[in-house]
């Protein structure tokens, strides 16, 4: 295998991709657009990548670890498990690269190929296997009359980070991938359908109520602290 | 359900909530919004909460060693095994496995 630079941080030319972990930028501009074709940079290291080019594979571990690890570490909680499952899907796509064809954008990619590891990790262990296939499926009797509340628990101001951090945590696995993949990293619901398998309006709706849980929990949160 | 915005219920106007949401469109000038104080708050949450997920932007990066075990387990060829789809992770270096 021939040297290969530190993953750590790749050139410069490549971490200004939009799809890669540089991405916060653009997500502030509600949402990049990971469905647009690749800089003509980023679509030469794939290219490398895919030739065979472990110098290029580094570049692309480089660009994409840091979402990868975080979807693996919000999904299993655990940094050991996550730093496990960031591996196996780095060396699935070193095993499947050569198959993208880009039919959609490298990350939207990447990132089904981590979420079916993450998923199949998760159903090994038997956890949030519920939750995960009641979050693809729709769910009718569950109505939008439970996010009715009165006025006074309306959230106010800026959401504590750690108080999100911990609500996200507690979703059922499914509404927390689905939060995570749109609200999170900013992809759009017709890539999160691609990924998961599910309609468009599924994704939506999800989402939704993975916000509704979101603003329970929060304002639970702000009960328990009013009267602490 | 009625045909006029302004005079759906809470529950009608809700259902239609996670497609007004993701169109893009101001859902804050529906006429049922501007009209019930209990959905206005319910859509400012919503808005808050999304907002606030920004923050949440991944910003921690995997141990060293990560990439260190991939480099180990290209080089023994083990990216060939189909590891997780048979239900085991057994020549992943790291945690677990015999590489570790």
């Amino acid at each position: 295998m021939p040297d290969s630079p530190s993953p750590t941080q790749a050139p410069e030319h490549v971490r200004s991709s939009r799809s890669s972990d540089s991405a916060p930028a653009a997500k502030r501009s509600n949402h990049f657009t990971p469905a647009n074709p690749p800089s003509p940079l980023e679509a030469e290291v794939l290219a490398r990548a895919q030739a065979g080019d472990h110098q290029a594979f580094a570049q692309l571990y480089a660009l994409h670890k840091r979402r990868i690890y975080s979807l693996c570490l919000r999904m299993v909680g655990n940094i050991a498990e996550a730093e496990d499952l960031t591996q196996e899907a780095f060396l699935q796509l070193h095993r499947k690269i050569a198959t993208f064809r880009g039919d959609s954008a490298f990350s939207t990619w990447l990132h089904r190929l981590a979420i079916n590891v993450v998923l199949m990790q998760l159903r090994k262990k038997g956890l949030s296997l519920i939750s995960l296939d009641e979050a693809m499926e729709p769910t009718p009797e569950e109505g939008p009359s439970r996010s009715f509340g009165a006025p006074d628990l309306k959230l106010v101001g800026a959401i504590d980070r750690l108080a999100l951090e911990r609500a996200v945590a507690d979703l059922p696995a499914g509404y927390r991938l689905i939060f995570i993949l749109h609200d999170v990293e900013g992809f759009e619901h017709n890539e999160i359908a691609s990924m998961l398998d599910c309609s468009i309006g599924n994704s939506k709706s999800q989402l939704h109520k993975a916000r509704l849980k979101l603003r329970d929990a929060l304002r639970a949160q702000s009960r328990q602290e009013e009267r602490s | 359900m009625t045909g006029d915005p302004s005079k759906m219920s809470c529950a009608e106007f809700q259902a239609q909530l996670p497609e007004l949401v993701s169109s893009g469109r101001d859902a804050s000038a529906h006429p049922h919004v501007r009209s019930c104080e209990l959905c206005r708050a319910l859509l400012a949450d919503l808005e808050t909460i999304a907002e606030a997920a920004r923050q949440l932007f991944p910003s921690v990066e995997p141990a060293d060693t990560v990439w260190k075990n991939i480099e180990t387990a290209l080089e023994r060829g083990d990216d060939h095994a189909d590891t997780l789809d048979a239900g085991v992770a057994p020549n992943i270096p790291g945690r677990g496995g015999p590489g570790a």
